[in-house]
């Protein structure tokens, strides 16, 4: 028999038999939808994070006060807590030549109320106008601020846009002034939403200059952190160097330990792409799970099919069908089910996953890799359970079957 | 010149060993078979003729003795191989047909040449082909088995064991589902074949109404040949002596 005759035969045997096949396919159907929708949500988490931390811009570094210490991460330093930054630093980093820009940062969650009462929490960042350059912001109504209002201790804010949403509403807020921890800012911009960039949320929170910032809100010279924008791409490790001996010199502390943290982009990449693939693995490896399951489901039908038709198998074999044609037909069979199961699966995978997006407004991504790990996963399932009850089959002595009723 | 028998089988025993038990089905018969004959071998049940219809047509294999077929002695062959025998040389007919239910009778007769490569094509001509020698009617050929009668399907079974064109066909019991009538229906058929055809024909039966219409009666009984002789007075339903 060739293996389109094989095919055919499979698939009329399985419709021979709708509500059983049907039921057993289920199972695969379950655990193949499974497997591409947490590996679907696993990418798509994963392909999410890559753009925020790349929204932060890709030859971006960021200098922290206090030390990180390997092991406990990133978010573990409480980084509010330490105090070693200071304004003064960015003195010494001018001289190093492979930094485009910096951008000294002070962020504090203030208490903001608009003038018609509207009353808010959020991030207050002081920062230099360099800021929007190193962070890729983008005005969306009126301007930035300038050196020279910095300077002056102009007493200026830019909102991000769900802040303009929560204190304005649909009104132009323009020219209008809020107050931040009771001191009066005037608006004088309002940045296109950019979503997070993982730590912050820019659309949530307020820049204002960095010294008004220092003077009127913080009441010290401290800093959060130092935002560098590198010229290239291939100088970050070359710069991370620099700056940590010019800083360290600075701060009169021994290189090996420095009493602040610089920090890449690709490091938090890499840290955090680690972890989601671990949890997408496991996800998987769970809905793995219910596919063997399905699998067992299909040995068991297979089985049940081989002795139901032992005759057939007896006449089968007296009409000259070898072993191995018998072996065949029933390992198909199976295959078949479980391809049919893998395709069904594929679509109702594909189907929940973006409904989940939808719903719970999570970000999926449906590679054509899971269609084809899904779509050979279900044809592995296929060989390996119904490997067996087709050697069966196939070893059935021809007299013995047709004598069976 | 004498022509080489088709089949020849020399002392050939089988014996059933079942824990300390052993049976012997089939005790050093021998004899020969020879092209277009027209055999039956009869027995009362429990003789033995089951077995050997099965070792003659290379579904089971002797425990002793010698089985020619065509000269080549296929006592002691494989399994694929004897796979391979079944599927050109011999072509069975059943006493319950044994077709396949939920094929057509087209596909039921068809079966054979899937599993001799045939392509498509051919495969439903050669089909019709068997099923017009068997005499099956041509309008009921995509009925499935149960819609047919016993007669019929016996029919379908002859055509199936014909249409890869065996050698031999043996039959076990072939009317024995049958009655009186449909039965002669068969007999004649089979004759047909036999006269027209040339085919050798090998039918095991316990009634000697059925044996009476073959040329030349093997008897056995409890596993050993004790007689075979020549049919003078064979029954004739066929139209095509």
């Amino acid at each position: 028999m060739n293996f389109f005759d094989l095919v055919k035969e499979s698939i009329d045997s399985i419709f021979h038999n709708k509500l059983r096949s049907g039921l057993t396919i289920l199972g695969i159907v379950i655990g193949i939808a499974a497997v591409i929708i947490m590996v679907s949500l696993g990418q798509g988490a994963q392909k999410q994070i890559v753009q925020s931390i790349q929204n932060l811009g890709s030859n971006l570094i960021s200098i922290f006060p206090g030390v990180i210490q390997p092991g406990r991460g990133f978010v573990a330093t409480g980084r509010g807590t330490s105090q070693t930054l200071k304004l003064e630093d960015i003195n010494v980093l001018k001289d190093i030549e492979t930094i485009e820009y910096i951008s000294p940062e002070l962020n504090r969650r203030g208490q903001v109320v608009s003038e018609s009462g509207n009353n808010i929490n959020t991030l207050i960042i002081g920062a230099y106008p360099e800021y929007f350059i190193v962070r890729n912001f983008e005005i969306e109504e009126g301007m930035f601020f300038t050196e020279n209002q910095m300077r002056s201790l102009t007493r200026v804010a830019i909102l991000g846009n769900q802040v303009k949403q929560d204190l304005f509403g649909d009104e132009n807020p323009i020219g209008k002034k809020i107050r931040i921890n009771n001191v009066s800012f005037k608006v004088i911009g309002v940045l296109k939403p950019k979503g997070s960039t993982g730590f912050i949320n820019p659309d949530d929170s307020i820049v204002i200059p960095l010294l008004p910032m220092q003077k009127f809100i913080s009441g010290n010279e401290y800093l959060s952190n130092i935002s560098l924008k590198i010229k290239d791409k291939n100088l970050i490790d070359q710069t991370i160097d620099e700056a940590t001996i010019k800083l360290a010199q600075k701060h009169r502390v021994p290189i090996e330990e420095p009493d602040f943290s610089i920090i890449s982009p690709q490091e938090i990449l890499s840290t955090f792409n680690q972890i989601i693939r671990t949890l997408t693995l496991f996800l998987a490896s769970i809905a793995g799970i219910s596919l063997v399951v399905g699998g067992i489901g299909i040995m068991n039908m297979m089985l049940t099919t081989v002795n139901e038709r032992v005759k057939e198998i007896g006449i089968r074999k007296a009409i000259g069908a070898k072993r191995g044609d018998i072996n065949k037909q029933f390992l198909i069979e199976s295959i078949v089910l479980t391809f049919i199961g893998g395709i069904l699966g594929i679509i109702l995978g594909v189907a929940f996953s973006l409904l989940i997006s939808k719903l719970a407004n999570l970000a999926v991504s449906i590679s054509l890799f899971v269609i084809i790990l899904a779509s050979g996963i279900s044809i592995a399932v296929g060989i390996i359970f119904g490997y067996w009850p087709a050697k069966r089959a196939s070893e059935l002595d021809p007299i013995e079957a047709l004598r069976y009723e | 010149m004498k022509e080489d028998p088709v089949i020849k089988i020399e002392n050939v025993s089988k014996i059933y060993q079942s824990g300390e038990v052993e049976t012997i089905a089939l005790k050093d018969v021998s004899f020969e078979i020879n092209r277009g004959e027209m055999v039956a071998i009869m027995g009362p049940s429990g003789s033995g003729k089951s077995t050997l219809m099965h070792i003659l047509g290379f579904l089971d294999k002797p425990t002793s003795g010698r089985y020619l077929f065509n000269g080549q002695d296929v006592s002691n062959l494989e399994d694929d191989q004897l796979a391979l025998l079944r599927l050109k040389k011999v072509g069975f007919v059943f006493q319950s047909f044994n077709l396949i239910w939920r094929k057509t009778v087209i596909e039921n007769v068809s079966l054979p040449l899937f599993y001799a490569k045939v392509p498509k094509e051919k495969r439903l001509i050669l089909s019709q082909e068997s099923l017009k020698k068997a005499a099956f009617p041509e309008k009921f050929i995509n009925y499935y088995p149960n819609q047919i009668s016993g007669g019929m399907m016996q029919r379908v079974a002859i055509a199936r064991s014909l249409v890869n064109d065996p050698e031999i066909i043996l039959a076990d019991e072939p009317t024995g589902n049958l009655d009186t009538k449909t039965g002669d229906k068969v007999l004649e058929t089979f004759q047909d074949l036999n006269f027209q055809n040339g085919k050798t024909i090998i039918i095991i039966t316990h009634e000697s109404y059925v044996a009476e219409h073959c040329q030349r009666i093997i008897h056995i009984r409890d596993g050993e040949l004790v007689g075979d002789e020549i049919n003078k007075s064979q029954k004739i339903i066929s139209n095509n002596k």
